[in-house]
């Protein structure tokens, strides 16, 4: 039944939902301060809806970096997605090409590791799929204007460990993901790789080495398995 | 970024950058079977993107981030709930970051 797995899949997005508001006023909050009104900081929001485009876009702001080089940033850093959205589209054969491809618009980190930890027990409906992504889209852009307009009345985030709220959230979603000791293997490896390549190179290809150094481990213990 | 215009056609063609990435992938999977090595590789994408996009914040800002990444992750461990977890997250830096800064 479509409206009850799309409640379940909001269900499932509640607490993500949560976490998200003081985020995205904390990201209103910089995008004031460099000159963006709320409803301008909104529209970005809506749009880009990505919030590690978004943090890195407000320092690229203030530089007056050419739309090229934005561009170049923003793709790079959302590359993630596209292994993403690779992932998930093993879960979307109930999908048609459409409906999946206008749904894909709600595809966040925190919807797609919701979807994906469901996957791994039970089909995936368009309707779950839905729920578990797109109510989090007007929290996000409501909350950016919010932060834009009254953000400054917040004082220090970090006192209040805000801009740790990110982190604790997805090492949260990732102890979901655990299944022994393999699975700490694979962690290490993307930690590793992501901290080594994050030292050397500027940008966001750490999350892409991560992600590789994972998969690649992941490879490794897969043959292991089949010999014993 | 001056002018209403151009701002909202650079918004709009950085939102092209981030919907393409949403959908690239789903076109280049879409109907290809994947099993063994790779599916042991797809389900590693997961966990392992998650972990990487948060490893510097985690290892690369001192003691006190890392340590409330690892109280958080044992929280998280024991079936916490969400929001549990996350907020033991951030009540343990902001006092670590007392104790040890």
């Amino acid at each position: 039944m479509p409206l009850r797995d799309f409640l379940r899949g909001l269900g499932d997005l509640a607490p993500m939902m949560l976490a998200y508001a003081p985020i995205s006023m904390l990201w209103g909050t910089i995008a004031a301060a460099n000159g963006l009104s709320p409803f301008e900081a909104a529209f970005m929001s809506g749009v880009i809806y990505s919030g590690a485009a978004q943090f890195v876009l407000m320092d690229l702001w203030a530089l007056a970096t050419p739309l090229p080089v934005l561009f170049v940033t923003v793709f790079t850093l959302s590359l993630r997605h596209v292994l993403m959205s690779a992932s998930v589209s093993r879960h979307m054969g109930a999908f048609s090409r459409l409906r999946a491809t206008l749904q894909l618009f709600w595809l966040t980190d925190e919807a797609w590791a919701i979807i994906e930890r469901r996957a791994q027990n039970e089909p995936i409906t368009p309707a779950y799929f839905l729920g578990a992504s797109m109510p989090i889209w007007p929290v996000w852009i409501a909350f950016t204007a919010l932060g834009a307009a009254v953000g400054k009345a917040l004082g220090n985030p970090a006192a209040w460990g805000l801009d740790y709220a990110f982190a604790a959230m997805f090492i949260s979603v990732v102890a979901g993901f655990w299944k022994g000791a393999s699975t700490g293997l694979i962690l290490a490896a993307s930690a590793l790789a992501a901290v080594a390549v994050k030292l050397v190179l500027p940008g966001a290809w750490y999350i892409l080495a991560g992600a590789a150094a994972g998969m690649i481990v992941a490879v490794l213990l897969y043959r292991d398995e089949v010999r014993t | 970024m001056n002018g209403d215009m151009s701002f909202y056609l650079t918004v709009l063609v950085l939102g092209l950058a981030t919907y393409g990435s949403r959908t690239l992938g789903y076109w280049l999977l879409r109907g290809v079977a994947v099993e063994g090595r790779m599916k042991a590789a797809m389900d590693a994408v997961p966990p392992a993107i998650l972990t990487a996009v948060i490893a510097p914040a985690v290892f690369l800002q001192g003691l006190p981030e890392m340590l409330a990444g690892a109280v958080t992750l044992a929280v998280a461990l024991m079936r916490a709930p969400l929001l549990v977890s996350i907020a033991t997250g951030m009540a343990s830096v902001v006092l670590l970051r007392h104790l040890l800064g």
